[in-house]
């Protein structure tokens, strides 16, 4: 009887939105306003925490709180609000934080309309059953147009939206409103507390006091402090320490039933052992059939971090071993460059994960690093039929070996105001994008292109964000491999080929990659007292040479009596700053050039 | 014998005061209302008497006034500093004693009257031979000022050089040859030609940060400017012997050739450098910048000096490297290596060699003339 009620006194649910249309303020409105948090407690983003994502104003790692909400017919509800991610990368984390929920939140900005990642997350919504409750936010700009994005959600989303609440999450108005429909709007979670445990493991994170920190959502059953409890997929059995809801810091609880979502410790030593997606159930008299399973998250874009000082690199190594602790999607293993030294391959979800990841190695651990071009995995075909994964282009074997090389290739959503169709078109097609479709809602469009994801790693999010002047969204998912005229570009400087500048490029394409990263090189690379060619090649072939003419004049007009110790002293200081040039045969280039060199927005 | 006899020992005194600031300068320089030029003759005469004490019964080869405008001082300041001098240390029989003086009428009227005080060597700030060149520079003085001054200089004294200031704004190889070609057809001896050199510090530093200062020639009319001038010199008997500085045989500063050659010397006066081999241990020593710091220390009975700095042997190798291969008689290699404790990189020598940057004869090392030209590329790839 108890359990019946309890259910029905729950509601589980997420928020979609697009990044900036007010996700996170609307969530920190919620747990204010239902005092789950004192005022003087709240710091903006309560849900945010690690420094990068209230910096960039994203959501990395699914948060999660509980709230007690004291609604309009008498009843005290548990309302647990699961916080997605809303970037692409992390689409995979969004999937499995949906399947913990009932309902999703869609909020909108009223005044922009939907967004291409909003779309993508309501769609996973969607796929998940979920039921959804559109909310018109930032009503209060006097740009705001909500019947217009009325009409945007249903035309784009297809999904009716009279019943849209208009809040701003800014000024608290409409909040009430929005609580209560999350009570009448959005269903109870299903379960029997009589059943065996059945508990989904939502997310998992590594905490510097208390060890692995599992976050689960019960479907059936109840979970206690003390139960043994076996993860069925990996077949692992811990005994729990800890159990606990978040309000979002940990309170400790007695117990969960179903529905309830909450976080267990059990001197679990890494995020590795974990899988999220697992099913755990109790030792003895557990459950049968297990949840239906996730596929891990696969790195797709990679790249080499190194350490700008080579006496950093042990440093760099026990960092990376930290966050991998802490992220089981990021991948690393050590790679040893003649340009760079010694380093490490990593593996990310995408350019974010991976923009992430790295200012998270210069913030926290206090490194300076330098980051290789990032790049996909290719897969080699070889002739003796054996299929290799190609992760950084220096390891590209002897052509002569090859078959043939598939690509990845991705979906791509685009939306933008029709002003910039012409020039999204442009650059998807000289991305070597295929056009799948094109339709208009309103003055937008909404392009989909099949389009290589090496070609969207290298820049083209930053040019789609200059040619749009950031009016476009762009989301994307990984579609299929598929073969194409792929070649290993090498940079050679004075003769020496340059292991860290080496890429994979579209053979069509070579020539034009090859001249500009000759040119720039022409121009990063200081003069020196010879001249020294610059060239771009495929295999024994160059396709670009430019030459750096030899330095002509590097002498001190005037130097007498004064000027001996601040010359000594300049030199010294030069001495030191050697160590941030690497040597290739005769030739000194300097930590800057490389950095330059491979920065991807340009 | 001890390293700096190899160099000599000479005296810098600095005057700190000019009328005008020039905007290319990064000297320690000040424009003053008035000076009490009592003050600083007494000034300059106890720290004669202090360092003459640290240095008793050696033997003195040249006097270096240098500023500032050492030309403003009064002609009896001058003529009692030489005094004090030369009661201070005995002196070789043909002491070079130098003056740096503006080419202006008011300067020139008080040659006489340095040379009566013992100077027998100016070195004049002619800077331009071109009036538009002279103005941009933001020198208060005319080419015919100028050349009036010199001519006077010439009259009074055995040895007479001037500074020239190339590579200037909107200037061309061409108008640099035609003016070379006139400084080389005064009557002179010595000549500094400097190539413009943007200081941080400076009217023009400030200037060229903000994007301005435009139209400076670039560097391979910079490399072309330099070679004509070497060509051009020795065409005329006035070979180079330093990097920017050509001289008659016989006429070189021999003050500057301890400094490259690494003497010893003193340094009296705000911001003035020296060297000091004291019981067999190298000091550098610095005065206080500031003029009035300066002043009131000494006045006050303290020495005009910073704490000094002990240079080691390694040290004052990189110094010596540094220093003598500016010159086109180069370095001795054995007095390197005395001082280094070790050899020279033999095989980045080899390949500097091989480029034709240095060449290695006779036990010495020289910067060929392509060498000089990228002097700090070749010291830092000897050093490094």
């Amino acid at each position: 009887m108890r359990a019946m009620t309890q259910l029905d006194q729950i509601r589980n649910f997420s928020i979609v939105a697009h990044i900036d249309h007010g996700k996170s303020t609307l969530a920190d409105r919620l747990i204010q306003m239902t005092g789950t948090v004192a005022a003087r407690d709240m710091k903006a983003q309560m849900l945010d925490s690690m420094d990068i994502e209230r910096e960039r104003g994203i959501t990395i790692k699914a948060n999660t709180v509980r709230i007690e909400y004291p609604a309009k017919d008498g009843r005290t509800y548990i309302l647990n609000l699961i916080d997605t991610p809303g970037h692409v990368d992390f689409a995979y984390e969004v999937s499995r934080s949906m399947r913990a929920v009932e309902g999703s939140l869609l909020v909108v900005d009223a005044s922009q309309g939907v967004e291409a990642q909003t779309l993508a997350n309501v769609y996973q919504a969607i796929d998940a059953g979920h039921e959804i409750v559109p909310v018109l936010n930032k009503i209060d700009l006097p740009a705001a147009d909500p019947d217009r994005v009325k009409e945007n959600i249903e035309d784009v989303i297809g999904l009716d939206a009279s019943d849209a609440i208009p809040i701003s999450a800014k000024t608290g108005l409409g909040i009430p409103d929005v609580l209560e429909a999350i009570v009448t709007r959005l269903p109870a979670p299903k379960g029997d507390r009589d059943a065996p445990l059945k508990a989904m493991l939502v997310d998992s994170w590594y905490d510097a006091y208390l060890g692995v920190v599992v976050m689960i959502r019960v479907m059936d059953g109840v979970i206690r402090k003390g139960d043994r409890v076996k993860m069925m997929q990996t077949g692992a059995v811990y005994g729990i320490d800890k159990l606990a809801v978040l309000k979002p810091q940990m309170v400790d609880i007695a117990e969960l039933g179903p529905g309830e979502i909450g976080v267990l410790t059990a001197s679990i030593k890494q995020v590795r052992d974990t899988r999220v997606g697992d099913t755990i159930t109790h030792e003895r008299k557990g459950c049968d059939t297990p949840l239906p399973g996730f596929k891990p998250a696969q790195p797709v874009v990679f790249c080499g971090l190194f350490p700008v000082d080579a006496n950093d690199f042990e440093a760099l190594r026990d960092a990376i071993e930290k966050l991998a602790l802490n992220d089981a999607s990021f991948s690393y293993e050590m790679e040893t460059s003649a340009a760079l030294g010694f380093g490490f391959r990593c593996g990310f979800l995408g350019l974010l994960h991976l923009e992430v990841i790295r200012d998270r190695l210069e913030r926290e651990y206090d490194l300076d690093l330098i980051t290789t071009a990032p790049s996909v995995v290719f897969k080699l075909h070889m002739k003796d039929g054996e299929v290799r994964d190609l992760h950084n282009p220096a390891d590209m074997p002897d052509l002569t070996y090859i078959d043939h090389i598939e690509e990845p290739r991705i979906k791509a959503t685009i939306m933008v105001p029709d002003d910039y169709l012409g020039d999204i078109l442009k650059l998807c097609q000289d991305r070597r994008g295929i056009q799948l479709n094109l339709t208009y809602a309103g003055s937008r469009a909404m392009v989909e292109y099949d389009l290589p994801l090496a070609e969207v790693v290298f820049d083209f999010y930053d040019r789609l964000k200059s040619v749009t002047k950031g009016y476009a969204s762009f989301d994307y998912q990984i579609s299929e491999y598929r073969e194409d005229h792929l070649v290993k570009m090498s940079i050679l400087v004075n003769e020496e080929p340059v292991d860290a500048l080496s890429m994979m490029v579209h053979r069509d394409r070579a020539e034009m990659r090859g001249r500009a990263m000759v040119e720039k090189l022409k121009e990063l690379i200081p003069r020196h007292m010879f001249k020294i060619p610059i060239q771009a090649a495929i295999g024994g072939r160059v396709i670009a040479r430019e030459t750096l003419s030899a330095m002509r004049k590097d002498v001190t007009a005037k130097c007498y009596g004064g000027d001996a110790t601040r010359k000594r002293k300049l030199l010294d200081k030069q001495k030191a700053g050697k160590k941030r040039m690497r040597q290739f045969g005769k030739v000194e280039i300097p930590q800057e050039a490389f950095i330059s060199a491979l920065k991807m927005d340009e | 014998m001890e390293d700096w006899r190899a160099g000599g020992f000479g005296l810098y005194i600095h005057w700190p005061f000019c009328q005008s600031k020039c905007p290319y300068c990064d000297f320690n320089s000040h424009v003053a209302a008035s000076i009490d030029q009592g003050r600083w003759r007494d000034a300059y005469l106890r720290e004669i008497a202090r360092l003459g004490a640290e240095t008793r019964g050696r033997v003195l080869e040249t006097v270096f006034f240098g500023g500032g405008t050492p030309s403003l001082m009064e002609p009896e300041v001058v003529g009692a500093v030489l005094e004090a001098v030369r009661a201070t240390w005995p002196m070789v029989n043909d002491p070079e004693i130098t003056l740096e003086a503006n080419p202006g009428s008011v300067e020139a009227g008080r040659f006489r009257a340095f040379r009566e005080a013992g100077v027998n060597r100016v070195s004049m700030g002619v800077q331009a031979l071109n009036d538009d060149g002279l103005r941009r520079l933001g020198r208060l003085h005319s080419v015919a000022e100028a050349r009036q001054a010199f001519d006077i200089a010439r009259n009074c004294f055995d040895r007479v050089s001037f500074d020239l200031i190339y590579a200037r704004q909107d200037q061309t190889l061409a108008d640099w040859r035609v003016e070379l070609r006139e400084a080389l057809s005064m009557a002179v001896d010595h000549l500094s030609m400097y190539q413009l050199t943007i200081e941080d510090g400076t009217a023009f530093g400030d200037r060229f940060a903000r994007g301005g200062l435009r139209g400076l020639p670039d560097e391979d009319v910079q490399a072309d400017m330099y070679d004509a001038t070497q060509e051009i010199c020795a065409a005329h008997g006035m070979p180079g012997y330093e990097i920017s500085n050509h001289a008659r045989p016989g006429a070189e500063s021999r003050h500057n050739l301890i400094y490259w050659r690494m003497g010893d010397y003193i340094g009296i006066g705000p911001g003035a450098h020296g060297r000091l081999t004291l019981d067999g241990q190298r000091w550098a020593t610095v005065a206080p910048r500031a003029p009035g710091a300066w002043l009131a220390r000494v006045e006050a009975g303290s020495d005009g000096e910073d704490p000094r700095e002990a240079i080691s042997r390694e040290e004052q190798a990189t110094e010596y490297l540094l220093m003598s291969l500016r010159l086109t008689e180069g370095m001795d290699i054995a007095r390197h290596e005395r001082l280094a404790g070790r050899p020279l990189n033999a095989a980045r020598l080899r390949h500097l060699a091989e480029e034709g940057l240095v060449t290695v004869a006779d036990g010495r090392l020289k910067a060929s003339p392509t060498g000089r030209v990228v002097l700090n590329a070749v010291l830092r790839e000897l050093l490094m």
